[in-house]
């Protein structure tokens, strides 16, 4: 395991140009056949949860929905963006055709495989 | 400015702007309980002409774990979020952010708010208590004859 096989998250050029986003809080977690992330995306139905892997870009972006009355005034607010964006950049021994994901009571988990090449092989050490 | 573009999506300038803005929300006196930055979980509360609304951005959380407390106008939430399940030693953490463990936050409401009409619902992570202010403190149209 060396740096580069982290999902790394990236500042790419355009994310200046979009709109102002939320950073989500994430936990990555690996284990022998893969990497699930799991994400906090309180207030995002499932529509609203945009989730692609392009090239080797795993993007996720949604929006917030809440249910507000007619004529609602903020009197205190700590989530001021309705949108929650970030990128991270997978290695090549994950594999990106098998990325599922399941988003439940706001929170997103993410389930990539590592490609079956990939899988650990016990390496044996000679003692000399 | 070329030392912002060394980080991400500007998350620095990002988290300066937030700051403030909330802070411009905030001229007044805070509440002497603190306005609880940062916490779990993250609290948005409106106000209309009728009710107070509370929005505590609560995701992934047992609805019945979770306490919604009214006593002499101040709303209390608490509950507790549970740990991620241990992993074997194979399993190797990379990121690490998100919140687990016992969570409170307080909300001092206005005076006018009636404890007997108060809803609370928990839906995409988000728990929404919706509390009816008292009628005589709406505002009503008062004819001029």
């Amino acid at each position: 395991m060396n740096m580069n096989d982290l999902p790394r998250q990236t500042g790419r050029a355009d994310t200046a140009r979009q709109e102002p986003a939320l950073l989500p809080p994430v936990d990555v977690i690996e284990d022998a056949t893969g990497i699930t992330l799991v994400a906090d995306l309180p207030g995002v139905p499932r529509d609203r949860l945009n989730l692609r892997v392009e090239g080797d870009q795993l993007a996720i972006e949604a929006e917030v929905m809440l249910p507000a009355p007619e004529g609602v005034e903020p009197l205190h607010a700590e989530v001021t963006l309705s949108r929650y964006r970030r990128t991270f950049t997978l290695s090549k021994e994950l594999d990106a055709d098998l990325v599922s994901a399941e988003l439940e009571q706001g929170v997103l988990r993410v389930r990539i495989p590592k490609a079956q090449h990939a899988q650990p092989r016990r390496i044996s050490v000679q003692v000399r | 400015m070329l030392y912002r573009r060394l980080f991400p999506s500007d998350v620095f300038a990002e988290f300066d702007r937030l700051q403030r803005e909330v802070q411009g929300l905030f001229d007044y006196a805070p509440s002497i309980r603190g306005l609880g930055r940062g916490g779990y979980p993250a609290l948005n509360v409106g106000s209309t002409p009728s009710s107070v609304e509370v929005y505590a951005f609560a995701p992934g959380v047992d609805p019945a774990g979770i306490d919604v407390n009214l006593d002499r106008g101040v709303l209390t939430i608490s509950g507790e979020r549970k740990p991620r399940a241990p992993g074997d030693e194979k399993t190797t953490v990379h990121m690490d952010e998100r919140f687990s463990g016992r969570f409170r936050r307080v909300v001092n409401l206005p005076e006018d708010i009636d404890p007997n009409a108060v809803s609370a619902d928990y839906r995409d992570g988000v728990l929404h208590v919706s509390i009816a202010r008292r009628a005589a403190a709406q505002p009503r149209r008062i004819e001029v004859h």
